[in-house]
């Protein structure tokens, strides 16, 4: 997602010299070296000063410029919680705070690198709307949307490096604020979003070959949430499984889980999420997904058992 | 506003800290002495160093030390840019003044008031325009306070990695935080003009109470080096009781005291 992400941005860069980015001391992934060598005073480092990082993308929106601020999640979000809050939402800029590695993907880095609770983090923000791309076609199209929308700041939560190709097959495109149909079934509904929906199509594929044929629905934009589609599924469905690499606390299983229980009674919705409490096991990130029960083997176990 | 910019600075600045004090009697949440000590320093920036285009402000000033926000108002208040009601309804429920700034009151570049913020902002705008190619100048008033906050001086540092000679900084270094005397308090605090010049800022420390300086320090060139002013002030200055008495950095005078201001801004 990141390389994808890049080779966008300078992509749009070389039309648009409003695009400015900011980062934390990270190495700048594929071609954001090729935007940097190209537009090196539209390239800024602050160094490991990620409130800066913020605090500067605010006042360079305020002068017509769009900045994008980006670093790994958790330093992109946690660090600077009240600069996100009070500089980018408080006053309504558009800047796009892009944070790399969301979920458990630095899976070697341990627990200060896992952005394990950022969607819980950033819905607290009024004003603050939240992407997180499934793939690098979606990483793609809202890199777009964020380059040109002027509404205010964005949380753009992707992954890492080398996750598969998942929608650009699809016919309907990626929108803003719209959940999207990736897999078509009828026996149940699974929601998800970010770097472990892989995992989903996995076990959706696994399912099948036991006659099992549930739908999955992308969860992109998660603020604002896909209120029309949360409606469709929840009346089309008896059973829903959202799975989420984020803690359950403050994802959208908990919100939907909430919504659910004012709706009909014959609605049961099933949540796979990480434990509320820090990792300090290592490995690679399928690794980690394995003993949190977040991959596709167990995705697809867990798909069996609510359709017994 | 033609008869307050023919005024001298000295009797502009009795009239703003008039007309906070009237403000105070009708409102509690007043930050009065803060508002005090850069009342010369704020009304330089206004009539004297910022650039205007027929009747709008051409450069920028951003209030990092929200809670000194009073007398920004009263001044943009006699430039017409905020109105009499705007004023008259400050802090009440039918209002758009609140005792902080908040970024799109007209006049108001940055929603200040958590400290440590302002001063990146102003980075980032000055930074903007240096992108644009643009002449205007970026400035920022912070609180001696407020550097105590860690983003500060990340915000000082790429200040001056990045050359900006479009940005100006005020210190208005009254040496007291809410609670004591950053000389006390916090002695490591000193020498401060040492720790700019080390950051690699074009550093003067003037006296904070005299417009002729202020403008004069203001006004020079600096090249490839952002500037900063140290403004030695005292806070509450004008009213002797107020003076570096630490309870006026949050309360109001009562009737009596308010007499008493009254007695001292007119002598």
């Amino acid at each position: 997602m990141r390389n994808r992400f890049a080779e966008v941005f300078f992509e749009l860069a070389q039309s648009d010299d409003r695009l400015c980015l900011l980062v934390a001391d990270i190495s700048p992934a594929g071609s954001i070296e090729k935007f940097r060598k190209n537009y090196p005073a539209r390239f800024i480092n602050t160094g490991v000063a990620e409130q800066i990082m913020i605090g500067m993308s605010a006042g360079i929106a305020q002068r017509g410029l769009r900045p994008f601020a980006y670093t790994i999640a958790t330093f992109a979000l946690y660090r600077t919680y009240e600069f996100i809050r009070n500089d980018l939402a408080y006053q309504n800029l558009p800047v796009t705070v892009v944070g790399i590695g969301g979920g458990i993907t630095y899976s070697t880095l341990g627990a200060t690198h896992h952005a394990q609770e950022d969607i819980a983090v950033a819905s607290t923000i009024p004003g603050l709307r939240i992407i997180a791309p499934s793939d690098p076609a979606e990483t793609e199209a809202a890199t777009r949307w964020c380059a040109v929308q002027q509404d205010g700041p964005v949380y753009l939560r992707l992954g890492k490096a080398g996750e598969p190709d998942l929608t650009s097959h699809l016919k309907t495109p990626w929108t803003f604020g719209k959940w999207r149909q990736v897999v078509a079934g009828s026996d149940l509904a699974i929601i998800t979003y970010g770097t472990i929906a892989s995992q989903c199509v996995k076990a959706v594929h696994m399912v099948q070959e036991h006659g099992l044929f549930p739908s999955l629905y992308f969860a992109t934009t998660i603020e604002p949430m896909d209120f029309q589609t949360i409606d469709e599924i929840f009346s089309r469905y008896r059973n829903v499984l959202i799975v989420e690499e984020h803690v359950g606390f403050g994802g959208i299983g908990m919100r939907l889980k909430a919504l659910g229980t004012q709706l009909s009674s014959g609605l049961h919705i099933y949540l796979i999420s990480l434990p509320n409490s820090f990792s300090h096991s290592y490995g690679k990130h399928e690794e980690l997904l394995f003993l949190n029960n977040l991959d596709a083997n167990s995705i697809a176990q867990r798909i069996k058992k609510i359709s017994s | 506003m033609l008869t307050t910019v023919s005024l001298p600075p000295q009797q502009r600045c009795k009239l703003w800290r008039r007309k906070i004090l009237d403000i105070s009697q009708k409102v509690s949440a007043l930050h009065i002495a803060p508002a005090y000590s850069c009342v010369e320093i704020v009304d330089c920036i206004y009539f004297e160093l910022m650039k205007k285009s027929s009747s709008e402000f051409v450069d920028i000033f951003i209030m990092s030390k929200g809670h000194g926000c009073m007398v920004q108002y009263v001044i943009l208040n006699s430039f017409g840019t905020l109105s009499d009601n705007d004023l008259d309804s400050y802090c009440q429920p039918n209002g758009i003044l609140g005792a902080h700034p908040d970024f799109g009151v007209p006049g108001v570049s940055a929603s200040t008031g958590s400290l440590g913020h302002g001063l990146g902002i102003a980075v980032g705008q000055a930074c903007a325009e240096k992108l644009k190619g643009s002449k205007v100048k970026i400035y920022c008033l912070v609180s001696d306070g407020e550097l105590q906050e860690g983003s500060s001086w990340e915000a000082l540092l790429m200040a001056a990695n990045l050359k900006l000679d479009n940005l100006i900084v005020f210190v208005d270094l009254n040496d007291f935080g809410g609670l004591e005397r950053m000389s006390e308090g916090h002695p490591a605090f000193y020498p401060l003009n040492k720790k700019f010049e080390s950051f690699g800022w074009s550093t003067f420390e003037i006296d904070g109470h005299n417009s002729d300086e202020i403008l004069s320090v203001a006004s020079r060139k600096s090249s490839s080096q952002p500037k900063v002013l140290i403004c030695r002030t005292i806070k509450g200055k004008g009213i002797s009781f107020m003076e570096e008495a630490p309870i006026w950095h949050y309360r109001s005078p009562n009737p009596s005291e308010y007499q008493a201001a009254l007695l001292e801004l007119d002598n």
